[in-house]
């Protein structure tokens, strides 16, 4: 019987593997950022520029990029380690695969929800946001794309090696989403409007937290199944 | 307590069997209930004071939605069972319950649209119930398209039973937000609240015909669970035995 | 009689619904029935094809 080391050490071990990788392979990160700004750029170009109904549409061009750019990214969480045989050698390594999926997920979180949550700031502002308004969005889409990360782990999982995936997860994984959505996108606008938006924002960090209880357990299951 | 007739019931021959011999207690039922609820509703009730004759698309409208979200309640948890005891027959019994959930909710959809143009001016509305049932739908498609992406039949039952868990987790949270988001977006809700209560002569043509959609519900969903098990055990024994027997079963 | 069709004015509502609804009912046992046949014919070409080896 050989030591093994602790969970908390096997996860470290998985955010600094990833974080490498990651650094290797930019685009994974990179591509849903630059995607999430493309389409909230889009928005202003489909519709007249006015200031105040740019505004007004701000929370809804930010949110929905966010859905969309987060059933994007999540199409990497799995599948690279999924083709080469790593996922299998988690649920072989005698810890809890459920942990390790969690680490997985929420480095994904950090390469995808953190940057998305930098760059919706900006984004908002470029839509008409005041200034004022930037810490309540980032905190909105902190705590939002921790859920979307979550959610999209289930997704990713039950595709895990499909050929037909990528509509399938956005299919599975955005009605799923509808509760961050409605939370997150009233939050942003109450936070445009500079009203006190701590109401949403505590119900989507119940989200969060619900997500981060619960969700872990499907997405490993999952992912067990689609090893098999 | 014994638990002999449970796990018989995951036996597919028997589920097979016992399945075959309840369906025609259900089917007629259903017929009768539905005929006698319909005309009850459709025919003797009188008109609703406020909506007059529009107010009979209740009499489909209503039990639509109540199958509908039966239907899903039933799907996730016997998908459950299936999952957890690894029942072949209870994935066989959530594979047939999708179908006709989803279309139940398309029904209930349409006819809630066809009922909201002369009501409400328009024929789809953001309330949050018609929200919750179009998420439902989703949640429907979403569950068979799983299923029909994987070839492999175990994996479909296992990784669409455990998105039909995290689904009926979710549909209470969906619904509430939605109630939620209604609730600021747009005032009450445009069906009337604390209205006088339905006469007798309304509610129990409805109850009629929810009881008659149930049954039916059951009736088909096992007369398709029973094909799903045979077609799943179509190399086994009983299954020969089944369909070379002297006298053959219809 | 042509009072009732009429529906005071929302036949074109009441009917496609009722309609619909019970069009739906049937569909499904047709559906259901056909898998039924097709689960059948499956097994039973799958008898043959083993008899025959």
């Amino acid at each position: 019987m050989t030591s093994r080391p602790s969970l908390y050490a096997a996860a470290l071990l998985i955010l600094q593997r990833d974080l490498r990788l990651a650094v290797r392979r930019p685009g994974e990160w990179l591509q849903p950022v630059a995607f999430f700004i493309c389409v909230t750029l889009l928005f202003p170009l489909a519709l007249d520029p006015a200031p105040e109904r740019l505004r007004q549409l701000a929370p809804a061009a930010l949110w929905i990029a966010a859905l969309l750019s987060s059933v994007l990214a999540i199409d990497f969480l799995f599948r690279e380690d999924g083709r080469d045989g790593t996922l299998e050698q988690f649920a072989l390594s005698g810890q809890s695969f459920t942990g390790l999926v969690l680490a997985k997920t929420l480095t994904h979180w950090l390469l995808t929800g953190l940057p998305l949550a930098v760059a919706a700031p900006l984004a908002a502002v470029a839509l008409g946001a005041p200034t004022a308004a930037i810490p309540g969005v980032l905190l909105a889409l902190l705590l939002g794309s921790i859920s979307l990360s979550l959610l999209g782990s289930i997704g990713a999982g039950l595709t895990l090696g499909l050929r037909r995936g990528g509509t399938l997860v956005s299919l599975i994984v955005l009605p799923l989403a509808i509760p961050a959505l409605v939370f997150g996108a009233q939050a942003t606008d109450l936070a445009i409007r500079s009203e006190p938006a701590a109401a949403p924002l505590y119900l989507l960090a119940a989200l969060a937290v619900l997500g981060l209880t619960l969700a872990p357990v499907a997405s490993a299951a999952a992912v067990r199944i689609g090893l098999e | 307590m014994n638990w002999v007739w449970f796990h018989r019931f995951g036996s597919p021959p028997y589920f097979y069997a016992v399945a075959g011999r309840i369906v025609p207690w259900l089917a007629w039922p259903a017929g009768l209930l539905i005929v006698a609820g319909l005309y009850g509703g459709v025919v003797m009730a009188p008109p609703d004071y406020q909506q007059s004759d529009a107010a009979r698309i209740m009499y489909v409208h209503v039990p639509a939605a109540y199958v509908g979200l039966m239907s899903y309640t039933v799907m996730a948890i016997s998908a459950a069972i299936g999952l957890v005891w690894r029942l072949k027959v209870c994935h066989a019994v959530a594979a047939a319950c999708a179908p006709i959930g989803a279309s139940f909710t398309a029904v209930c959809l349409i006819t809630g649209m066809l009922w909201g143009q002369p009501m409400w001016g328009a024929w789809w509305v953001w309330d949050p119930r018609l929200v919750s049932m179009l998420v439902l739908l989703f949640f429907f498609i979403g569950y068979m398209g799983l299923r029909g992406a994987i070839d492999d039949v175990q994996r479909a039952d296992r990784a669409s039973a455990v998105l039909a868990s995290v689904g009926i987790i979710n549909v209470p949270i969906v619904h509430y937000s939605v109630v939620w988001w209604n609730s600021l977006h747009q005032g009450a809700s445009l069906i009337r609240k604390g209205g006088p209560a339905m006469p007798a002569s309304m509610w129990v043509p409805l109850v009629l015909v929810i009881f008659g959609f149930t049954f039916y519900f059951y009736a088909v969903m096992l007369v398709r669970a029973r094909a799903e098990v045979l077609r799943r055990d179509r190399g086994g024994s009983w299954v020969r035995e089944l369909l070379t027997a002297p006298e053959q079963p219809k | 009689m042509s009072q009732f069709l009429y529906m005071s004015g929302y036949a074109a509502y009441v009917w496609p619904s009722i309609g619909l609804t019970l069009a739906l009912l049937v569909f499904n046992i047709l559906w259901a029935r056909q898998l039924t046949r097709d689960a059948q014919a499956e097994a039973r070409r799958r008898i043959a094809s083993e008899d025959a080896s």
